[in-house]
């Protein structure tokens, strides 16, 4: 006898659908407790957090799990949602002269092709702006920062006893502490950076040995992008336009949850009169609270830059 | 109350056969009295076609009081037109205004090709019917009435409310996707409740999915249109029931 098969059948496919949504879902929470650092910490300190918790995301190996888990859900989401949107056109190859679909359902849940598609583009400018940086990319600066010291000593032709001022450039390291690799040049205020980084891994000069590993500044690289200048490296000309790019994205995303939040327990059959009104409730306010607090991280960056 | 009439102007889809090309046209009927039923000024600008020596307009009909199913039309973009919980039959003039353009449509669906003019095949419905909308009982002489067998209030009355399912297809008409899961989702849900569909349930929601997929109809996308153009009220809670049906029985089918 006939068994449909989990992958080929039209029901299947929409619990794939469903799945890979309430996973990125999940996603989204995570993601967003992530990015919230970046206005509700401050200073070196909110910096260093911010990197170490990037760090963190790269090389945890739960979190690796999960990252792939996410890569291979955006994927199979979109790749079966633009199907599905292809052939559930085919199933109507004559449209109406008149047709009012707006009587009879809400406007996000006849777009979410449309909507999915505009977040597909997000995420690829997304990914392209701060996961690749973080992930792939070698010129990407450290995180470094400038000590002012003070230096005792003796003057070797006098004898006299001097303190001279300077600022040693230290990095950020995975062990925790701030480690010298530098200084400016109090003549030409150059910086004279005397262990280079090979990637992110500082070696011992004698020895040749990996003696350090430091963060990259995704910090300043996201500060930078939306407009805030930091660590002397150039921001971005075109910040206004990123802030308004992120924002439409997230309301895009918005109207994407408006729909697909409550839609995902339906596809997989969680209708049930005593919950309905819970899960509506609930997923109406996750699609409006997540992308605004999303959303409002860039502009606050913006902001105060 | 005295009834008024009103004079309309009708865009009507027209084709000849389920081959040629079709076009919308247009046509205009005076005198139609508000307490006249759609059917019943669509007969009444047939008797004008005829009397003008043109063909009439096809269309489906049969009882003409809201129970077989066989009218059908999609009028001024909505399905069974803009009243709600009725089928065109039970659908009056007085719903619309002296002079409106009233447009009406076939069902459009590619598992719905017109046959003529207004009219559509929906034998794709038949089929998923016979792929398993049906309970196979012992027919020698030795069946059991039904009765006997105790059934709760509640399941009886779900069962009850999917089984008004008339089969109209009103449901696929205004899926923004041609999705026929409303209906099929009353015809497996009035079994699935049933003690004497459960035997059977596993290995019909599979066959009836897999033919309502061979149909070509599209995929449900939860819009909830179907669910406010159903003329039957039937309500999503089925397409629900029927997705843990199926994956009830893709988990455990043997
Ligand atoms: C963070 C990103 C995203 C989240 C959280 C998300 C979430 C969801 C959820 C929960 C659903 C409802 C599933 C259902 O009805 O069973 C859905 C539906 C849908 N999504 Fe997404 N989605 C995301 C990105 C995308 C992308 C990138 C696309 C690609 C083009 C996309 C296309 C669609 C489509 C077409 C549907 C409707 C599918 C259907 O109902 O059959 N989504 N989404
Ligand atoms: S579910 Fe409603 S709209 Fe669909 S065929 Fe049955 S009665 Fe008609
Ligand atoms: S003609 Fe029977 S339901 Fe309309």
């Amino acid at each position: 006898m006939s068994k449909s098969g989990i992958f080929t059948s039209s029901l299947a496919k929409k619990y794939w659908m469903a799945l890979t949504g309430l996973f990125l879902i999940t996603f989204l929470i995570g993601h967003l407790l992530g990015n919230l650092q970046l206005i509700t910490k401050t200073g070196e300190e909110g910096r260093r957090a911010f990197n170490e918790y990037a760090y963190f995301m790269g090389h945890n190996i739960f979190i690796k799990i999960l990252a792939y888990a996410t890569y291979i859900s955006i994927l199979a989401h979109a790749c079966l949602g633009l199907y599905l949107a292809v052939k559930n056109k085919q199933a109507r190859p004559q449209k109406y002269a008149h047709n009012r679909p707006g009587a009879n359902s809400g406007t996000a849940s006849r777009y979410m092709a449309i909507l999915g598609t505009a977040i597909l583009i997000f995420i690829c400018t997304h990914m392209a702006n701060f996961w690749y940086k973080q992930k792939v990319a070698e010129t990407v600066p450290l995180h470094y920062v400038e000590v002012k010291k003070v230096q005792q000593g003796q003057d070797p032709m006098t004898g006299q006893q001097i303190t001279q001022e300077y600022t040693e450039i230290q990095a950020l390291t995975t062990m925790g502490v701030y480690f010298p690799i530098g200084y400016i040049n109090p003549q030409t205020h150059e910086k004279e950076i005397q262990i280079k980084p090979e990637g992110t891994k500082f070696k011992d000069p004698q020895s040749g040995l990996v003696a350090a590993e430091g963060y990259k500044d995704l910090h300043t690289v996201v500060m930078n992008f939306f407009g805030q200048s930091q660590q002397g490296q150039p921001t971005n000309q075109l910040a206004v336009w990123a802030v308004i790019g992120y924002v439409i994205s997230m309301f895009v995303l918005m109207f994407h949850l408006w729909h697909g939040f409550v839609s995902a327990f339906q596809s997989l059959g969680l209708n049930h009169r005593k919950y309905n009104k819970l899960i509506s409730v609930v997923g109406k306010a996750f699609a409006v609270v997540v992308p605004l607090l999303f959303a409002i991280i860039p502009v606050i960056i913006y902001l105060n830059r | 109350m005295a009834s008024k009439t009103i004079n309309i102007n009708l865009k009507i889809w027209r084709q000849k056969n389920a081959n040629s090309k079709g076009s919308m046209e247009t046509y205009k009927l005076d005198n139609v009295s508000t307490d006249s039923s759609f059917l019943e000024m669509l007969d009444q600008l047939n008797e004008q076609l005829v009397n003008e020596h043109k063909e009439p307009v096809a269309f489906d009909h049969d009882c003409r009081e809201g129970i077989c199913g066989m009218c059908s039309l999609y009028i001024n973009g909505e399905a069974h037109g803009p009243d709600r919980g009725v089928t065109t039959c039970q659908l009056h003039m007085r719903k619309f205004k002296d002079g409106e353009t009233i447009y009406v449509e076939p069902w459009r669906a590619k598992a719905f090709p017109v046959i003529k003019d207004l009219v559509v095949d929906r034998s794709a419905f038949d089929r998923i019917q016979q792929a398993g909308g049906f309970v196979s009982v012992n027919t020698s002489g030795r069946t059991i009435d039904a009765n006997t067998i105790p059934v709760g209030k509640a399941e009886a009355d779900k069962a009850f409310e999917a089984a008004t399912c008339i089969g109209c297809g009103a449901c696929v008409a205004t899926c923004k996707n041609a999705s026929a899961m409303l209906f099929v989702s009353a015809k497996v849900s009035q079994l699935a409740l049933l003690p004497q569909g459960q035997v059977e349930a596993k290995q019909r929601v599979l066959n009836m999915v897999k033919q309502m997929d061979e149909e070509g109809f599209g995929n449900c996308t939860n819009t909830g249109a179907c669910e406010v153009e159903c003329p039957k009220g039937i309500s999503l809670e089925n397409i629900a029931r029927m997705n843990r049906e199926y994956l009830k029985a893709i988990v455990a089918a043997d």
